[in-house]
């Protein structure tokens, strides 16, 4: 469904994605691991074609998607749902509005027709009720199971998460898993999570990617990741932190420099 | 020496490479303005008019006003310097034609620059930073059809509109100078006005107000798509979007009114 082939990518000099390779077949969860600033977020924003890479290529249902124009791509990203990770609702319009644009933009459907199915969505998220509010109004929680109903109104093949769990409290993020979980049991859907929380991880996962520093140091099932003896994954799965070298010659030049 | 040069050179590659984004920008919203509706993908006309209302008919107010000062300003500054050749009738024409020609765009555009197109550059630059703009692009629309075009039409509209109504606020300012100081009738006033003023005055006005309104659409939504950095690079391309709106549109004029001026 989704294939990465040897991406590579820059931020001006910087590079971000090293030579990052992924196959992810349709139906499977596959969650991607790694600290802040390995490069997790912008190897999701490459899959939506938001940023083109340096180089490499990525496949979404066997079309290679950075040599095609915008208009086919746009086609394909009707069958492609993403959570960001603040939930970027639309702020000047309601809820309702919000999940029901997409369906508005992109199909000929009758209004009351689209009403019903944005009434759908919002109950499948959990947020009967609150189709008036203005996404101001909303708690970080409640703006995430707002955004992932708009990502779903199209009713896509493949989910995107961008740290659905991030900002949030333990118990609202549990509900936003169950809630992937939910999904993935009845829709059968493709799911790509990007995250940091190991809890969430392997809570979802049918097989899970660990980053590093903008390389993938580690792919399997969430039995083998445990078991992995990788020193980073390791590292990452204990919750063991950067060790701080003992250098008193260094410590003292960074206080006394000029 | 090569540090001056270099200061030179980048600033003057930057200025390029921003001139060069503000032409692609121009290019894109043209299309989705004028040639797209054509291959059926019609402009989003409710959002137009919801711009043409915010950015055009609640800026009345504010240009009328400052238009009325102006001419009254003007006729002052004139009379000032006419009465000594005994010429105070010419106060009219000068008022007539420099509000027409000059003063009537270029307030307007100044205004607006200042109202809407930090507006623009602000509601843009924060649904920038807020992923918004990357969550319209996920869903398959085009930032610029949705967000641009309903602008640029608006000001498309707006300005002209807008300056003739900075006109007439203008010419009336300097009417109520006149009428009051200089012993001068209202008629009289009409008469100077309508044969001092020629059609060409207010056509070369209005064709600057259009380009104007392109310059203060493209300039605030260029700044609004290139905010980087959260509040702090909203606030910066907020300024950043009038300053450079307001250089841009006296540039313009320096152009426009040379092109006009040897053309007759």
């Amino acid at each position: 469904m989704i294939r990465v082939v040897d991406l590579v990518t820059h931020y001006g000099e910087r590079r971000i994605l090293n030579h990052v390779n992924l196959d992810i077949p349709a139906g499977e969860t596959m969650v991607i691991l790694g600290g802040s600033g390995t490069g997790k977020s912008t190897l999701l924003r490459h899959i939506m074609r938001l940023e083109f890479p340096t180089s490499g290529q990525i496949f979404i249902k066997n079309q290679e998607i950075f040599h095609m124009p915008e208009e086919r791509f746009n086609l394909l990203r009707r069958k492609i749902g993403m959570l960001f990770q603040s939930g970027a609702l639309f702020n000047s319009i309601s809820v309702e509005e919000n999940v029901a644009l997409p369906l508005r933009e992109l199909t000929q459907l009758e209004d009351s027709t689209i009403r019903i199915m944005t009434r759908i969505k919002l109950d499948l998220v959990g947020l009967s009720g609150i189709e008036n509010y203005m996404p101001a109004q909303l708690s970080g929680g409640m703006k995430k199971r707002a955004g992932l109903a708009r990502a779903l109104a199209m009713d896509p093949e493949i989910l995107l998460f961008d740290e659905p769990s991030a900002g949030l409290d333990p118990i609202t993020a549990a509900g936003i898993d169950s809630l992937i979980l939910k999904l993935k049991l009845a829709f059968k859907m493709t799911i790509l999570v990007v995250t940091h929380e190991l809890a969430s991880a392997f809570m979802i996962a049918d097989r899970i990617t660990v980053m590093d520093g903008g390389e993938v140091i580690a792919t399997g099932t969430p039995e083998e990741i445990r078991n992995s003896q990788h020193p980073r994954v390791l590292q990452f799965l204990n919750r063991i932190p950067e060790g701080e070298p003992v250098d008193a010659q260094a410590y003292l030049r960074t206080l006394t420099r000029t | 020496m090569t540090g001056v040069l270099a200061f030179f050179g980048r600033n003057t590659l930057g200025f390029l490479r921003y001139l060069s984004g503000l032409y692609d920008l121009s290019a894109k919203a043209a299309y989705w303005t004028f040639v797209a509706p054509f291959k059926g993908r019609k402009v989003k006309w409710d959002n137009a008019i919801r711009q043409m209302v915010l950015a055009g008919v609640n800026s009345i107010p504010i240009v009328s006003l400052i238009s009325l000062f102006i001419g009254i300003v003007m006729a002052l500054q004139g009379a000032y310097q006419l009465e000594k050749f005994g010429a105070s009738y010419y106060v009219t024409a000068l008022v007539g034609v420099s509000m027409t020609r000059e003063l009537g765009p270029l307030i307007t555009a100044i205004v607006i620059a200042g109202r809407s197109g930090s507006a623009f550059a602000a509601e843009l630059g924060t649904m920038k930073v807020s992923e918004e703009i990357d969550a319209l692009e996920a869903m398959g629309l085009n930032s610029v059809r949705y967000l641009v075009v309903p602008k640029y039409l608006a000001l498309l509209v707006m300005m002209p509109c807008l300056t003739l109504i900075s006109d007439l606020a203008g010419i009336l300012g300097g009417a109520i100078f006149e009428v009051l100081q200089l012993d001068q009738t209202f008629r009289m006033f009409l008469t100077a006005t309508r044969d001092s003023l020629a059609m060409r005055d207010i056509t070369t006005g209005l064709i600057k107000s259009l380009v104007f309104g392109l310059i203060i659409t493209k300039v605030g939504c260029y700044e609004g798509f290139s905010v980087e950095g959260g509040a702090e690079g909203v606030g910066k391309a907020t300024t950043s979007s009038v300053v450079v709106s307001i250089f841009l549109i006296i540039f313009a004029d320096v152009i426009f009114t040379s092109i006009f001026y040897y053309t007759g």
